[in-house]
């Protein structure tokens, strides 16, 4: 398996970065999308009971399912990967940030109106700060996932490394199958943990200690 | 902000009038008002108290004050101006709004806490910190120790005291607080009463302050709102007056039976005399506070700090080395405000059966004994005795 790996060293480097790439960007897109609507969705009361249902439906959605929707909507193209990656990553965080928002002692938000902070100041200053420890364990979550996803999505011609699994899975009973598919699956975990590590990292630098467990 | 300037220079009064003509609050779906008709008129630089059972409507009308609860008609004036003139938001930036808990957000520091109203009001960082300090000093924290940490660091009592530094923040006129020591225990509610009295002598704002406890609006009201169910008027006055001649039933069962100890509620510290008794410096040489104490028959001292801040009464047999150390004892003071009440209290947990008493920012004026109290009582019993007289002999007569 060393020599397998070293006579694609680079290539494989290439897209481990390429799958890494691909998950940080469609989880930061679905994140901020996802806090959005928690906003919209805690604002309105009967939304709530609406978008606790949608999730839970979307997260049973295979992605091999969702992957060939997007495959007949878009065709073959990489926006069809980011798309079904972000589809994914943005059911964790929405859920996360749905219930850190609802999760803010409504006393606090009223001496924050009692002070004369907008709306806007409210949100930004005191609802989000304090939602943040849950919505980031949401981003955490949905990263992980992301990664598996992302690795199905190389079906529709994603980057990354899930093309090796499939070039494995294809060519099973061939001299280098189990080394595709073993090397890119060991790929994606270390990648994963890469990103967990540095998502813990941001989580040290942006949650307040006065509120970090 | 005029509203400082205009009432501030003559009186050192810094607090604005609030009036409230036939404010009525009806939610959504009520079949009767939570509050039906409310007007009152709250005199700049005074504490009044609305007071009475849950859910007569003194959250409601406090709110009405800063707008965080809109009235369904009726009108509230701060210093003559009409509180819809400008955006809710400017207006709350110019009142004071403590809750029960201090409510502080528990995400930014005690500095930033405090910080936030002269924040949004755009003074410039320098002034922000200066004025920071000021308030923790106000509210005895030192600014060294308090200022960079977070809410879950203090205690209760801590927490409510910056909760009030937060509401003094930008020197507003008028400050609105809903039960604020609702959450405290007993002991740290009275000192931090004291404190707020002992805050108000100093800056002379308009407070409105809801409680539930009529101990707690007889000891810190200049005023007294008693409310019944709907937000009625049950009687307005001065604690005295109410205690004296309640309106109605309805106020004497809220009040409580009148007995002489009630009416120690009544007397604050400095209506009575206080006693003199031996005090040391920290740092002094122990042989001569020990030499003063005996000189003056005493058998204990009083240790003071640099401040004159009383910080513990250790007996002679106590003092060890050559010089006075930082006492480790937790003295518990009480405010020449507070009342014979609290005093009393005090002096119970005690072993010296007296009570330290201290006046603006902690200073140290005196003790006050258990006999100062009771003489006290006996004047009071003796002249409700002649009152009855009085009214038998004036009931004899028609
Ligand atoms: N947001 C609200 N919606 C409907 N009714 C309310 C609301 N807030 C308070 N009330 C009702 O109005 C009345 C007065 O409440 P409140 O002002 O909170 O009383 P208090 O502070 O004296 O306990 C109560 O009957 C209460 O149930
Ligand atoms: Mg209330």
């Amino acid at each position: 398996m060393w020599d397998f790996i070293r006579e694609r060293q680079d290539q494989l480097l290439y897209n481990a970065f390429q799958h890494f790439s691909l998950v940080m960007q469609a989880v930061l897109v679905a994140s901020v999308l996802a806090v959005l609507l928690a906003v919209v969705i805690v604002r309105y009361s009967w939304l709530q009971g609406l978008a606790n249902a949608l999730s839970a439906i979307g997260l049973t959605i295979p992605a091999l399912a969702l992957v060939g929707v997007m495959l007949a909507l878009t065709g073959i193209q990489p926006i069809s990967a980011f798309v079904a990656v972000a589809f994914y990553a943005l059911l964790p965080v929405l859920r996360n940030a749905v219930v850190g928002l609802q999760g803010v002692d409504p006393t606090l938000v009223e001496s924050a109106r009692g002070m004369g902070m907008s709306p806007l100041a409210v949100l930004w200053r005191v609802r989000l700060p304090l939602a943040w420890p849950v919505i980031h364990a949401g981003v955490r979550t949905s990263t992980q996932m992301a990664m598996g996803i992302a690795a199905i999505a190389a079906y529709i011609l994603g980057p990354g490394l899930g093309g090796y699994i499939f070039t494995g899975l294809a060519q099973i009973g061939g001299a280098n199958a189990v080394n595709y598919a073993l090397v890119a699956t060991l790929g994606i975990v270390l990648v994963a943990l890469v990103a967990d590590v540095l998502l813990l990292l941001l989580g040290r630098l942006t949650i307040s200690k006065g509120i970090r467990a | 902000m005029t509203t400082q300037h205009t009432t501030g220079h003559t009186s050192g009064i810094s607090g604005a009038e609030i009036r409230l003509e036939e404010v009525v609050k009806r939610y959504p779906g009520q079949k009767t008002a939570a509050v039906e008709s409310l007007s009152l008129t709250i005199p700049a630089g005074e504490i009044v108290m609305f007071v009475g059972p849950s859910g007569c409507g003194k959250t409601t009308s406090l709110k009405m004050i800063n707008r965080l609860i809109e009235p369904t008609s009726g009108t509230i004036l701060i210093d003559g101006e009409d509180v819809r003139k400008s955006s809710a938001d400017e207006l709350r930036r110019k009142i004071g709004y403590v809750i029960q808990g201090g409510s502080l957000f528990p995400h930014m520091t005690v500095a930033k806490n405090i910080a936030i109203v002269p924040k949004m009001l755009g003074w410039d960082a320098s002034r922000v910190k200066g004025r920071v300090d000021d308030l923790l000093d106000l509210v005895g924290l030192d600014p060294s120790r308090y200022r960079d940490r977070y809410p879950r660091e203090l205690s209760g009592g801590q927490q409510q005291r910056v909760g009030v530094a937060r509401g003094l923040a930008a020197d507003p006129p008028v400050i609105l607080m809903d039960e604020p020591f609702g959450a405290v225990d007993p002991i740290t509610r009275q000192r931090l009463q004291d404190e707020l009295l002992s805050i108000q002598r100093e800056l002379r704002k308009t407070i409105v302050c809801v409680t539930h406890d009529i101990d707690e609006a007889i000891k810190l009201g200049d005023r007294i709102v008693i409310l019944r169910e709907g937000g009625h008027i049950a009687q307005y006055d001065t604690p005295e007056v109410v205690l004296a001649s309640p309106a109605d039933d309805f106020v004497s069962d809220f009040v409580g039976s009148g007995s002489t100890l009630k009416q120690l509620s009544l007397a604050r510290v400095n209506e009575v005399d206080l006693r003199e008794t031996v005090t040391a410096r920290i740092g002094e040489p122990t042989a001569d506070a020990v030499q003063r104490a005996e000189a003056a028959g005493e058998r204990s001292v009083i240790v003071l700090d640099d401040r004159d801040r009383p910080r513990g009464w250790p007996w002679l047999r106590q003092l060890k080395g050559d010089r006075i150390v930082e006492p480790t004892e937790d003295l518990v003071t009480v405010d020449e405000r507070s009342t014979l009440n609290d005093a009393l209290d005090t002096m119970l947990t005690s072993s010296h059966g007296a009570a330290v008493v201290t006046g603006d920012r902690d200073r140290y004026i005196g003790i006050v004994t258990f006999d100062t109290v009771t003489d006290h009582m006996r004047l009071l019993e003796d002249r409700a005795v002649e009152d009855r007289a009085h009214e038998q002999a004036a009931g004899e007569r028609a």
